[in-house]
């Protein structure tokens, strides 16, 4: 700890850290652009300027920029010093000269660190009367908005977009006040975290193009505290909504799960919400035509599950709730898990392993600062998009290191460090069965069959000094690379091993598990993460259940003939001639699912669910930690309910003992961590709904909502009575508490005179620090709670190229390989056209070429699939895009027949 | 005595005064320009809507009752979806008109707008559009600021100098 002065006032602060930082920490305003807590300093923009003094006599001082310059003990400086307000004002007056009066026409207003420093700082009289430069904008994809006129140069765009996030297209361009961030010519973005330019820029230059669509500004929107539905990582996000539409997602600081950033499936991924497909009407297909209500409805299903044998079929998409109330509902004995064949075997093996080993499973945050990293089978960009991000800050942190060591700077001084490590990377192995986008970060990148990489991984082990017995049979190459890899994760600190759902391989997983715990058996505070399919798949495997075959057997054999079905689209998790023969069989199919998919269209009785938006809930991440989305906002239409509703109401007309009693979000949640030891402790995720600052509750609007009495004024000029939050603490409102609320339930981030998303300085602890009282989330699954597992023996056998045969493997797309992602339109026309991917061998030997056509059978039912070759593929494996809409095949891995 | 006798002549004396009373409805008072009466969406000296759909009027209004959905049209304008002010709610403090930043929405000295029916003082885009600039006649915000448009490329606005050619290596 450092004491220092400030303006008079005297400070206990950490040391190592820069002026800036120190001073948005202990909560003083101080006008900044260039520097951002991920990014690190650069001092570049000038505006962060204070002033320093020698010693209590020194009243001269001089003017350093804050963001430079270290703490030290005994240190003086003034923020209030009338020349350095005088030098911000001036500086920030520099800076617009060429800035465009175009706020109102700007999607930034309202929003913009810009406008906040330049009332911060006083600017409000310009200067300047000479003419402004002007630039061209280019097209940047379907995520972004392009305005290079309002562009401030502080470089923040390409220091995350190039440095931080890796991309390559986006660069600097031209000199002086000429110079031009963009690409080298208009074209889509190609970079996964290409959105979080939006956030990063502190004016309008990028801004969010789903959200100029139906554009409102940040004021007006009703905001709710949420989590991402796209992948099994669970990043934090902050959902708007006005009109009744859900208009905007931007990132939820969390500092132990995503940081600052979002990829862009998290963040443009939200447009089903919106879509023309959502089901809207509780409907019987019996009764089409007729005109009837919800109690209609219930009533009918409520004859039918009387005299019906009933089934349930959960979701990996479902919150825990939900498939919590269907499993009482229907009864545990018949409370099936609705995940695929492959998914389950995976779920289940990874959360087996996360009990039952020593290893700790990371946060993303915390893999960000592993020393080594190994990655088993995983395109990460694609299954896992967040995590690549840590990933590649991981590999950062040796070379940084070093650099820190050898050139004693900082390790916020970003521009310096980088400098001193130039293209250096820390040691990252990445083996998959074809090549990745981060393999440029990788020692070495092996492809090879998913098979061949767990046996690598097992060797792997053996090398670290796993009992186990040797694989005799790799190549020279592969066990030269056993042995690179054994050293670099022994030299590590802090080893990181990636492995999960994207091998769709068991062997992989074990072979991770075993890597890990040979490496614990060193001592080693080593690292396990290990990828789920989808965003509550790890808790629905915690709740249990049993499999989806069990469930096609109960109906195919007659025990069973009315199936309820809680958001899921079957046809993604079962080949769709089983799913075919299944619905013939049903008697009933009761279906709970926001979308029309293919389902629905099997259905006999459709119940309209809520979204994410539309629902309160609690979703496991792949890490085991549980988080609780909220409402946003209340759907137009009464029909429309959270899935846990329409089952707690199932149980009332069928007077369903173990839901007596149920009727707020809070009852469920309490039933279940009652029921379910393993989720104790989820009912403290966050405060209960009775919760009350000041006898108020937290409202979900900001103060300055605008409309309340014009915008239903056209159905009726009598304002109606807002909808009423009996399951959160959160209102509909914009009255309530203005204070800071629990972190778990901030709906927005807001701070006055902060009203960018800058304004997260104020709710944090310390910068880039967990937020004030501690990062939402609980982790349900700590290593070591046994410790029964010690080594997975059974090795996978050698993959075998079988003649007239393919084995189809599933690649992931992070645009096109998850549900309801890809009913935004933007990531729609990003995803790619259906294929199979052949390697060069076998695309000789069936004598096909790039853009032709091939037939492959599964099962004895055809697919047909445009070709792409690729030469990193092993001979006798064929790559299919796995859940992309028109693919057809599920339940990879698969022996398919040319 | 001699106030009262007073008083009755200055009374006597107001029958030859000018009236200050008007026969309204048949008669209207002259009412001020700058009466802060029902509220329109003027035109700029084009034709074109002037209104950007900012929502600045909407965040202005102390009682809430501007409502707008924002939208851009195929020629890069911004203008409101719709756009709609509940008079009912209305105070007619003016707070919208000084918020506008282009001159859009302005304060007519008009103020018989008195319905039987409530619901009828609910008025849409279309009652509120006038074709007019109102006050402010000659100012066309897309001639002085905001993005490019049909019509108007980058740098043809005021004080705009030619588009920078990045590729170019001159100073």
């Amino acid at each position: 700890m450092a004491t220092i002065h400030i303006d008079g006032k005297t400070y206990q602060v950490k040391e190592g850290r820069n002026l800036l930082e120190t001073c948005l920490s202990l909560g003083l305003d101080l006008p900044y652009f260039c520097w951002h807590p991920a990014l690190g300093s650069v001092g570049a923009c000038r505006q962060c300027a204070v002033k320093t003094f020698r010693d209590e006599q020194d009243t001269k001082g001089r003017l350093v920029m804050s963001c430079m310059e270290p703490v030290k003990d005994q240190l003086r400086l003034s923020i209030s010093d009338k020349e350095a307000a005088a030098f911000r004002e001036q500086v920030i007056g520099w800076l617009m000269t060429n800035h465009p009066h175009d706020c109102a026409v700007c999607d930034e207003g309202g929003s913009c660190h810009l406008q906040d420093m330049t009332v911060m700082t006083g600017h409000s009289y310009r200067n300047y009367h000479f003419s402004k430069r002007t630039h061209k904008n280019q097209y940047l994809g379907p995520f972004l908005n392009h305005e290079m006129n309002r562009c401030i140069q502080c470089y923040r765009c390409v220091r995350f977009y190039k440095d931080f996030a890796g991309g390559k297209d986006m660069d600097v361009f031209a000199a002086h006040n000429h110079v031009y961030f963009g690409r080298h010519r208009d074209g889509i973005l190609e970079s996964e975290f290409s959105g979080n330019l939006a956030e990063v820029c502190p004016t309008g230059v990028f801004t969010d193009k789903t959200l100029k669509q139906h554009y409102t500004r940040k004021w007006d929107m009703t905001y709710a505290p949420s989590v991402c539905q796209g992948c099994g990582l669970g990043c934090n996000i902050i959902a708007g909504e006005r009109y009744g539409s859900l208009r905007q997602i931007t990132t939820r600081y969390n500092g132990a799960v995503n940081g600052y950033f979002l990829c862009d499936r998290g963040r443009y991924g939200y447009e089903f919400v919106n879509s023309s497909r959502r089901i809207k009407q509780a409907a019987v297909r019996a009764l089409t035509g007729t005109d009837i209500g919800t109690a209609e409805v219930l009533q009918y299903v409520k004859d039918k599950l009387a005299s019906g044998k009933v089934i349930g079929i959960g979701s990996p998409r479902a919150s825990l709730e939900s498939n919590f109330a269907l499993q009482q509902l229907v009864g545990r004995p018949h409370f099936h898990l609705g995940m695929s064949d492959t998914e389950h075997d995976l779920t289940t093996l990874a959360l087996k392993i996360l009990r039952q080993g020593h290893v700790r499973t990371p946060s993303m945050q915390e893999a960000a600062t592993a020393d080594a990293v190994v990655i088993l089978g995983e395109d990460l960009l694609n299954t896992a998009p967040m995590m690549a991000l840590s990933v590649r800050q991981a590999v950062n942190r040796q070379p940084a290191q070093e650099a820190m060591n050898t050139t004693h700077v900082a390790n916020w001084q970003d521009a310096a460090v980088r400098e001193a490590m130039q293209d250096k990377h820390g040691p990252c192995f990445i083996l998959n069965v074809q090549p990745t986008r981060l393999d440029e970060l990788a020692t070495v990148a092996y492809q090879t069959a998913p098979e061949t990489i767990a046996r690598i991984g097992f060797a792997l082990a053996r090398a670290l000094g796993a009992p186990l017995a040797g694989i005799n049979d790799l190549t020279d190459q592969e066990q030269q690379l056993v042995t690179q890899m054994a050293a670099a994760l022994m030299n590590a600190a802090r080893p990181l091993v990636i492995a999960g759902y994207g091998s769709a391989c068991e062997g992989v997983l074990r072979a991770a598990s075993n890597i890990c715990e040979a490496l614990h058996q060193h001592a080693k505070p080593s690292m396990l993460v290990l990828t789920t399919p989808e965003c509550n798949s790890m808790g629905l495997e915690m709740l249990g259940g049993l499999r989806l075959d069990s469930a096609v057997d109960a109906v195919m054999n007659g025990e069973a003939d009315t199936v309820i079905i809680l958001e899921n689209d079957l046809y993604r998790r079962l080949d769709k001639h089983a799913a075919d023969n299944f619905f013939r069989r049903c008697k009933e199919v009761i279906l709970i699912d926001h979308l029309y998919n293919a389902t629905a269209e099997k259905a006999t009785v459709l119940l309209p669910a809520g979204t994410f938006a539309e629902s309160d809930g609690t979703m496991v991440n792949n890490e085991g930690r549980a988080q609780r989305f909220l409402q946003v906002y209340a759907p137009a239409t009464t029909a429309i309910q959270e899935s846990w509703r329409w089952l707690l109401q199932l149980g009332r007309v069928t007077n369903c003992e173990r839901l007596r009693n149920m009727e707020f979000f809070d009852d469920v949640i309490h039933a279940l961590t009652q029921q379910v030891r393993c989720f104790a402790g989820i009912e403290k995720l966050t405060p209960p709904a009775d919760f009350r600052i000041a006898g108020q509750k937290i409202p979900r609007e900001p103060h300055r909502y605008s409309g309340r009495t014009a915008m239903l004024a056209n159905i009726s000029v009598s304002e109606p009575k807002p909808p009423v939050d009996g399951d959160t603490p959160l209102s509909f409102t914009m009255e309530g508490y203005r204070g800071e609320p629990p972190s778990s339930v901030i709906p927005f981030f807001w701070w006055p005179g902060w009203n960018s998303v800058q304004s997260i300085n104020k709710f944090q602890v310390e910068i880039g620090g967990s937020l004030h009282d501690g990062d939402p989330g609980k982790r349900l699954i700590e290593p070591g709670g046994n410790g029964q597992l010690t080594f997975f023996t059974d090795v996978p056998d050698h993959f075998v190229a079988c003649a007239g045969h393919l084995q189809l493997v599933p690649l992931y797309h992070i645009y096109g390989s998850e549900e309801l992602s890809v009913h935004t339109p933007g990531i729609a026309e990003r995803m790619p056209a259906p294929y199979i991917m052949l390697s060069p061998e076998d695309a000789r030997r069936y004598q096909v070429a790039e853009q032709h056509q091939l037939q492959v059978a599964v099962d004895g039912h055809p697919y047909t699939f445009m070709v792409k070759v690729n030469p990193a593929l092993q001979r006798g494996m064929a790559g299919i895009p796995a859940g992309l809409p028109g693919t057809g095949i599920v339940n990879m891995p698969q022996m398919a027949k040319v | 005595m001699f106030s009262l006798l007073r008083s009755m002549w200055l009374v006597f004396l107001h029958m030859f005064h000018k009236r200050e009373t008007y026969q309204y409805p048949e008669h209207k008072a002259p009412i001020p320009a700058r009466w802060r009466g029902r509220i329109a969406l003027t035109r700029d000296p084009d034709g074109g809507e002037r209104c950007v759909g900012c929502y600045l009027c909407a965040a202005a209004c102390p009682v809430d009752c501007i409502s707008l959905q924002a939208t851009e049209a195929e020629d890069g304008r911004r203008y409101p979806l719709f756009f709609r002010i509940n008079f009912s709610r209305c105070i007619f403090c003016g707070f919208c008109e000084e918020a506008c930043p282009t001159y859009a929405i302005q304060l007519l000295p008009d103020f018989e707008m008195a319905e039987y029916n409530r619901q009828n003082l609910v008025y849409e885009k279309e009652d509120l559009l006038i074709n007019s600039q109102g006050k402010y006649p000659g100012y066309n915000y897309y001639r002085v600021a905001g993005m490019s448009i049909q019509g108007k490329d980058k740098g043809e606005a005021e004080h705009e100098e030619p588009p920078v050619d990045i590729k170019s290596l001159l100073p």
